[in-house]
């Protein structure tokens, strides 16, 4: 997709860095000419969303550390001093806080997006297992930016989370030390997370790059999950992507405003404004809702495997729920992309996607009872897809016939004019 | 090609690439070790390596909770009735079949013997932390009237011995000593 440049430098600074570093015509071949399959839904608009909510964490969290400060005598303090007493300090505050669950709305979609149309498929393979990293730095830098204010469920979520390391054998202990920086979770602790808190969000930067920089070199994948095969079948990033992206944008940032303005602490819990107290354990630890699936799938491992004890179970369970998703582009032996054309694939995606709901809904609830038994049914169903259903699907499915091509395909839905309404329109004026 | 000097016979300066690249590789772990390292207790942290109580007060059904090394530490002085409970409990019907006291033995079985000290078998103490994943138990509750834990739902027994629930262990006993009949020293 990434064809010959089609960039001229004009003015002089242009002709002036083009000899000298090219970054004028890396910019445009990436954000102007590149070409982008024609028949995008607004599915495809959440790249540019989370690059947003990117920025968006980046920018409120340096602002917020200039008033933060990463010491458990006065942590949680300073963050009740910017929420009263900073300028602005309860806006820039509830934008980091609710902007981190933005972000996970928007990749669960994004990643839901990318399960339903295949576009973890040959040739994007390495694309997708660079978005699995940057969801497992995202997690990482999520809960350890929950820790930071210091409050019941920070100190209680960093603690059962770092435990989850004693579950090793041998080594556990040791591990679970050298991370916490102590006996028990402390001011050691604190100091560490902020530190790397800051560091981890550039580090998801630099793979964004590189995903983006792999999204180029293959180029986008499309509702009809074929390849473009002609330039009638795409149209310029800018205007076209560009301007659907912005708008999408807009709607994005009316949903997150909402929350902000009128539910700043809806997705949080109200354990969290109590101070740490090592000595009392809250009645109910949850975690935040985007770990809820995760947190079901651990908790539902109540029995031994073997020498698997149920504590090492859960946790090897609940890793390896994200480690399946790096083999899942050779787990689908479907050669067909896109779920349109895959009829039992597409009701199979549907109860996949209806299992992780539930775990979510299951790792809100206590562990007792039908939840656990519930909890453990959808675990199992939610590895069996990845290890059973995709497998056997692509030989016991007939897709339905594939569109010879994305403009035949376009032509035939709006009737068949001879020239796409956008792209091929500018040629006539020549 | 096949005329080529053979490279079966290592030359001198074989050897000196070799063992160049082995202390760079040993040099460079070295300098790494210092960045890893770092991140474990510190000198102020195990410096608090013991403490002193006063279990004097603490009348019989009653129990306190300490700190020690950041983590809680429960001092229960049991009555006879829930001394009688832990003892009357057959060990085959036990989660975890070891003491997990630092003062006896490392495969010493989990006898409510084993648990407490002999002659001052009232006094239980223990870490607080729920072997599970780091919670803190609640005192005089749960099915055995012990402790119940209320992040996973593990119950431990008046040894505070894990009986039902996802918790793999039984709560760990510290190393502890009596200085006399009222003074406790943890560590």
């Amino acid at each position: 997709m990434s064809g010959h440049s089609t960039y001229e430098p004009r003015t002089g600074v242009e002709k002036w860095l083009e000899r000298r570093l090219p970054i004028v015509r890396l910019m445009h071949d990436t954000a102007v000419s590149y070409p982008t399959p024609r028949n995008l839904n607004y599915f495809w608009t959440f790249g540019a969303i989370l690059v947003f909510m990117l920025v968006v964490q980046i920018l409120t969290g340096v602002v917020l550390a200039m008033h933060y400060a990463a010491n458990s005598a006065v942590a949680f303090q300073s963050v009740e001093a910017i929420m009263r007493d900073v300028n602005w300090g309860w806006l820039l505050r509830y934008m980091h806080a609710n902007g981190a669950s933005m972000f996970f709305i928007a990749v669960f979609i994004h990643m839901f997006k990318a399960m339903y149309y295949g576009s973890y498929k040959e040739p994007r393979e390495l694309l997708w297992i660079l978005g699995v990293i940057i969801l497992l730095l995202m997690m990482a830098t999520a809960f350890m930016g929950y820790v930071l204010p210091w409050g019941q469920m920070s100190f209680w979520g960093a603690t059962v989370i770092t435990n989850f390391f004693t579950a090793i054998p041998l080594v556990g202990e040791p591990i679970q030390t050298l991370l916490i920086g102590g006996f028990a979770v402390d001011n050691a602790t604190l100091n560490r997370f902020f530190s790397l808190h800051y560091l981890l969000p550039f580090m998801i930067f630099g793979v964004v790059i590189l995903h983006i920089w792999a999204l180029h070199v293959s180029g986008q994948n499309n509702p009809l999950g074929i390849d473009t095969k002609s330039e009638k079948d795409t149209v310029p990033f800018t205007p076209y992507a560009t301007l659907k992206d912005v708008f999408a944008l807009v709607v994005f940032c009316l949903f997150f405003g909402w929350f902000l303005f009128f539910q700043p602490n809806y997705l949080g819990h109200p354990d969290n404004y109590i101070q740490a107290n090592p000595l009392v354990t809250p009645a109910h630890i949850v975690p935040e809702w985007y770990f809820l699936p995760f947190y079901a799938i651990l908790r539902a491992i109540t029995f031994d495997i073997g020498p698997i004890n149920s504590k090492l179970g859960g946790v090897i369970a609940m890793f390896g729920s994200i480690a399946i998703l790096v083999f899942l582009p050779w787990l689908d032996t479907s050669k067909v992309r896109s779920a349109r054309f895959r009829p039992l694939f597409k009701i199979f995606f549907w109860v996949f996607a209806i299992t992780c709901v539930m775990l979510g809904w299951l790792g809100s609830r206590p562990a007792e009872g039908g939840y656990v038994l519930a909890a453990q049914l959808f675990t199992a169903y939610y590895f069996a897809h990845f290890l059973i259903v995709l497998p056997l699907l692509g030989f016991l499915e007939t897709p339905k016939p594939l569109p010879t091509s994305i403009t035949d395909a376009v032509l035939a839905k709006n009737g068949g004019h001879a020239h796409p309404v956008g792209a091929a329109a500018s040629p006539e004026k020549h | 090609m096949a005329n080529t000097a053979s490279p079966a016979d290592p030359t001198r300066r074989d050897f000196l690439y070799l063992t160049t690249g082995a202390m760079g590789v040993v040099g460079t772990a070295a300098a790494l070790w210092p960045f890893i390292d770092q991140m474990n207790p510190d000198a102020s942290t195990r410096a608090l390596a013991s403490i002193e109580v006063d279990i004097g007060a603490i009348e019989p059904g009653q129990s306190i909770t300490v700190q020690w090394r950041g983590k809680p530490v429960f001092i229960r002085n049991r009555t006879p009735e829930e001394i009688e409970a832990a003892k009357s409990v057959p060990l085959a019907e036990l989660r975890d079949p070891l003491a997990r006291n630092d003062n006896a033995a490392a495969d010493a079985d989990a006898s409510d013997a084993n648990r407490a000290t002999d002659g001052m078998e009232n006094i239980l103490v223990m870490v607080g932390v729920c072997t599970h994943l780091g919670c803190i138990p609640l005192g005089q509750q749960g099915e055995y009237g012990g402790w119940f834990c209320p992040c996973h739902g593990s119950h431990y027994d008046t040894a505070g011995r894990i009986r039902k629930g996802p918790a793999p262990e039984n709560m760990h006993v510290p190393v502890y000593t009596f200085v006399n009949d009222t003074r406790l020293r943890i560590g």
